[in-house]
């Protein structure tokens, strides 16, 4: 099962990428973004058996630092399903 | 003074981390792989040395605050036992959850390595005593992940509590409150980014950092 994990700094917390990627844009002449915030996609390939509790422990542990980072698990369509 | 260097595969500064040890004590420290999940016996301080462990990958600090040698570093930080993380070690110490804060990408995002002018903010430490109060010195820095960040009820609670031990004297990295250097609430857990070890000779063209490893041996 293929388990996406977006990992995002927090509102408020300064994206100095995310800055830079901005002025990059509109260096090329590219206007009307207003914002740019740079992330993380992690991809896990992950037994069926693999609890959506686990997976959150996973994200708090180790994939992001909860001081900076917020966290968003996205499980494939059919495990939300059997879930619900 | 039983001293140990943390090795991580990555770090560059262990060496430069012993050398300073071996200067204020006469002794050599252990080093210690990462991978090990014991500590040598009757250790006074343990240092966690700069560098890029694991190639920063995830987050800088972040794979090595997940090794087997950091269960044993918890205990000993609980017992008292010393703890010194310079650049990649502070950020291993604020992976670890042992100092609070992260350390973000600098806010240019240009990695800076330069000799930095910082302020001794508390020399009432077990780190800093052989400074004078406030003393302004000169100490190099290298890092691309230096720029400290908490939250504001935190930054206070550092300053309320005399935590903040170094700060820049200008603003180089984006760092909170000029924030280079913080103490755990114990006192026995100092995390910095400058690097005092590549201060304590006239050849490294200063010594501003001898006094935090002379500090060490008192």
């Amino acid at each position: 099962m293929k388990v996406r994990i977006f990992v995002t700094l927090k509102d408020g917390v300064l994206d100095p990428q995310g800055k830079a990627i901005h002025h990059a844009l509109e260096s090329l002449d590219f206007s009307g973004v207003n914002d740019v915030r740079a992330g993380k996609l992690i991809e896990l390939d992950v037994d069926p058996s693999v609890t959506r509790d686990e997976i959150d422990r996973m994200c708090d542990k180790l994939l992001a630092n909860t001081v900076i980072e917020n966290f968003e698990i996205e499980l494939p369509a059919a495990a939300l399903e059997t879930a619900s | 003074m039983q001293s140990a260097v943390i090795v991580f595969p990555g770090s560059n500064c262990d060496r430069d981390m012993a050398v300073a040890l071996e200067t204020v004590s006469g002794q050599k420290p252990h080093m210690v792989w990462h991978g090990d999940s014991e500590l040598p016996e009757g250790l006074d301080i343990i240092t966690l040395p700069g560098g890029f462990s694991y190639g920063d990958y995830l987050r800088s600090g972040a794979m090595a605050s997940r090794s087997s040698i950091i269960k044993p570093i918890i205990e000993a930080a609980r017992r008292g036992v010393k703890i010194l993380g310079i650049c990649n070690g502070f950020q291993i110490l604020t992976e670890t959850g042992l100092l609070p804060g992260a350390l973000m990408r600098n806010s240019n995002i240009n990695f800076v390595c330069k000799d930095a002018e910082l302020e001794v903010a508390n020399n009432n430490t077990i780190f800093t005593s052989r400074y004078a109060k406030n003393a302004h010195i000169s100490i190099p820095v290298a890092h691309h992940d230096g720029n400290f960040f908490a939250d504001s009820d935190t930054l206070d609670r550092l300053e309320d509590e005399d935590r903040v031990v170094f700060r820049y004297r200008s603003d180089i990295n984006g760092s909170s409150r000029h924030i280079a250097g913080i103490i755990n609430e114990a006192g026995n857990v100092l995390g910095m980014m400058p690097h005092p070890e590549r201060a304590i000779d006239k050849k490294h063209g200063g010594t501003d950092g001898l006094a935090l490893f002379e500090s060490l041996v008192l």
